[in-house]
């Protein structure tokens, strides 16, 4: 790497990502980017300049040490590569797909001031997934084992991270997951066509080898209490990483006519059940086909959404979002893969009523024009209904993706354990500790529907709290 | 995994389970659910436990086969396997000692009132039941209904067995005979719910119906079991399953019940998926898992 001058290294253009063709993923659950080759690799490793001081790092929440692994990948060592980056992130195959890179690590890249930033979320993706299929998932050492035992609520990413990071360190960890599969939202919520499945299950695999025990089918609070972990169970903490988990719903007439579904049972049916694959597996969904499809919503889950229910054949897939595209929570690359996968988007509009047939399913929406007024707290434009502008669009289908609330189960169960006024649970920032003792939380139960990554940085925060409250419990 | 310990048809197309299931065993309450899946390509039906063993670490179940997978739970046989019971979920019964309380199951439902009408009974009510079926074959729980509440009355729409009548018939019967009712739970088809419901409108007797909508993962992720009571939208798993009679919109609750109806009748056409996967529980049987 030492013979490219900076210069020449500035010259390399930012290498593209492999990805199937709109017209033809779009009728396909099958991954939309296919990877970088080992040269396109070697060639955006190459872009990297090395900074003496990196500041690629201060953007990434957990702390990849972005300037090695790029450095060996540069060196075509690939494996030494996936080891780097897996002393700070135990799911790079995930994080490398899913994380908003373009507001995290790549936004700080030097080289982005000048040119396009270095691709690396492409790169992490490209080390994880050569480590996966060519070399095999490195199971890293444990320490001894101290005897303590952690019991995790959620198989999520802050569930997952903080299993890793705690397994070794030498504590027996188990997780409870409700659902009859592990993962959380990278299973029910995330498309295969973003994140396929079998690179989930890969990376689960890899922590049952370490050690992690886990338990499907546990809805901890119904199934055992809090307490009954932490007594009769014998668990010496208990690290809550529920995720969010109770969908908001616009609560406007007509809301439970059929056909109309939030996006996290949308999703669920889809993903988790496998329902585009319907009767092959035997949850239904709302058949699609030649269908108009609206999604109320602008943020990743929406565009997930909206990009299902083109796959499964709908005349239309439209997103409906409020205010203008500038706004547009979602990431820009899921954003520009629905527009070029045929969805259309309606922008300035805002949802009044669902209007529905005599048998109760839905036909249309009536909707009202809105324009941009002045920011409001959030420091986006507020959007200002426009009189006189309401409209009916047609649709046999809509998804509502606007948020979650906290689910109730865990509040209505543990006493002793504090709230906000949203639902979501009190913790010190700093070591994810809760009002009861040895009981930590973090991730979206915690700061509300948030990003993979951010609950896998709040998951290694705990694991490492974790860690010191066991050995002192006292302190 | 989960073990069937019992397996035995109670009428026709409603087989009652025992199955293997100690954590549920010893906590549930009368009024909770579990979600079952039969196979691994299953989806996740909601069962009302109808009772329990914590001795024995086992659940009751009574399931009628309607759909696919209703159907396919009610071929297995003891010693065979379910491949998810998760539970206990929802709510359990309000239960306190009201007074008289009627408890009125229709068909299936029965074994979803049994539970409560056990309870109320041990919490100090005088109970008095009802049980409903279209005809004699088809009544169940009539000996451990007798055996939990002090009066038992069975009414059948042919008049085969028992009252000839509904069992909203025999309602009305019970409150015309001056006799003070102070809780009516009901449980069955929903318009037998709706129509219990207003027999005791009338007399402002209080009224608890058990819902049953279409669920996924019954936990309060998906808010596909909303139901609209009281003017508001309830999530079912979660708030429920059992709500005031008198306040549920139930027109909402048969429509949005509707939703799969062609994709039921798919599924149950899909014939050799349903082998196949009938197959493949015989085989983790075979293997001894």
């Amino acid at each position: 790497m030492a013979e490219l001058s900076k210069k020449d290294r500035m010259k390399i253009p930012r290498q593209a990502m492999p990805e199937q063709e709109p017209g033809i993923r779009n009728a396909n659950f099958k991954e939309v980017n296919l990877g970088f080759t080992e040269e396109l690799a070697v060639m955006e490793a190459m872009r990297c300049l090395q900074c003496p001081k990196p500041v690629c790092v201060e953007g990434c929440p957990v702390g990849v040490k972005i300037k090695d692994f790029i450095s060996l990948v540069a060196e075509r060592d690939f494996a030494g590569a996936a080891a780097k980056i897996k002393e700070d992130n135990v799911l790079p195959a995930v994080c490398g797909r899913v994380c908003p890179q373009e507001e995290q690590c790549e936004m700080k890249c030097v080289v982005g001031n000048k040119n396009a930033p270095v691709a690396i979320g492409r790169l992490e993706r490209f080390v994880a997934d050569y480590e996966r299929e060519q070399i095999g998932l490195r199971i890293p050492e444990c320490k001894p084992k101290t005897g303590k035992k952690v019991a995790i609520i959620g198989s999520g990413p802050a569930g997952l991270s903080c299993a890793a990071d705690l397994i070794q360190t030498g504590h027996d960890v188990t997780v409870f997951e409700a659902l009859h599969e592990l993962g959380g939202v990278l299973v029910y919520g995330i498309p295969e066509f973003r994140l396929p499945k079998e690179i989930v299950r890969v990376e689960v695999e890899a922590l049952q080898k370490l050690g992690v025990e886990f338990k499907t089918n546990a809805v901890i609070g119904f199934t055992d209490s809090i307490d009954e972990l932490l007594s009769t169970e014998g668990f010496d903490a208990v690290f809550i990483a529920v995720g969010a988990g109770l969908p908001y719903f616009l609560n406007i007439p007509g809301e439970n006519l059929n056909g109309i579904y939030s996006a996290n049972e949308f999703l669920t049916r889809v993903n988790l059940m496998k329902a585009y694959r319907f009767p092959e597996y035997d949850t239904p969904v709302f058949d699609c086909k030649d269908k108009n499809v609206a999604v109320f919503g602008g943020g990743n889950t929406a565009m997930d959404a909206v990009r299902t229910a083109k796959r499964l054949g709908a005349k239309s897939a439209s997103i409906v979002y409020r205010r203008s595209e500038k706004e547009l929570p979602a990431r820009a690359e899921e954003i520009h893969h629905a527009k070029e996968e045929g969805v259309h988007f309606e922008f300035l509009n805002n949802p009044l009523e669902f209007l529905g047939d005599e048998n109760g399913w839905l036909h249309g929406v009536k909707l009202q024009k809105m324009e941009l007024g002045e920011p409001d707290a959030s420091g986006r434009r507020r959007p200002i209904a426009v009189q006189g502008s309401e409209y009916i669009m047609d649709i046999n289908m809509a998804v509502i993706a606007i948020g979650n609330g906290s689910n109730p189960i865990l509040r209505q169960t543990t006493p002793g354990l504090d709230f906000n006024k949203w639902g979501n649970i009190l913790v010190d920032p700093d070591t994810m500790k809760t009002s009861k003792k040895g009981v930590f939380a973090g991730g979206d139960i915690v700061t509300g529907g948030a990003t993979v990554i951010l609950a896998m940085g709040a998951g290694r925060t705990a694991a490492k709290a974790i860690n010191e409250y066991l050995a002192n419990p006292e302190v | 995994m989960y073990k069937i310990v019992e397996a035995d048809f109670l009428a026709p197309d409603v087989k009652r389970f025992i199955i293997d299931a100690p954590k549920i065993a010893r906590k549930r309450k009368p009024g909770q659910f579990v979600i079952v899946r039969v196979t691994d390509h299953g989806e996740r039906v909601p069962l009302t436990i109808a009772d329990s063993d914590i001795e024995n670490g086992t659940i009751t179940i009574i399931v009628q086969g309607i759909g696919k997978s209703t159907k396919q739970l009610n071929s297995l046989e003891k010693g065979q396997f379910i491949q998810d019971v998760v539970g206990p979920l929802g709510k359990a019964s309000h239960i306190e000692n009201f007074g008289t309380a009627v408890s009125i199951g229709g068909g299936v439902g029965t074994a979803i009132a049994f539970p409560t009408a056990k309870a109320l009974k041990e919490a100090g009510n005088y109970t008095i039941s009802i049980i409903g079926a279209r005809s004699k074959n088809l009544v169940i729980l009539e000996n451990e209904m007798k055996a939990i509440t002090d009066e038992v009355h069975v009414t059948t729409d042919d008049g085969s067995y028992g009252y000839h009548g509904f069992v909203t018939d025999k309602l009305k019967e019970i409150i015309g005979s001056g006799k003070k009712i102070d809780l009516v739970l009901a449980i069955g088809p929903i318009p037998m719910m709706r129509a219990i419901a207003e027999v005791t409108r009338p007399f402002g007797i209080k009224t608890i119906v058990s819902l049953n909508p279409v669920m996924v993962d019954g936990t309060g992720m998906c808010g596909g079991c909303r139901a609209t009571v009281d003017n508001k939208t309830v999530f079912v798993c979660v708030d429920g399953p059992e709500f005031d009679a008198h306040q549920v919109d139930f027109e909402t609750l048969i429509k949005r019940n509707r939703t799969y109806n062609v994709a039921e009748k798919e599924a149950l056409n899909h014939i050799c998926h349903y082998d196949a996967a009938f197959d493949s529980l015989k085989l983790q049987e075979a293997e001894g898992k």
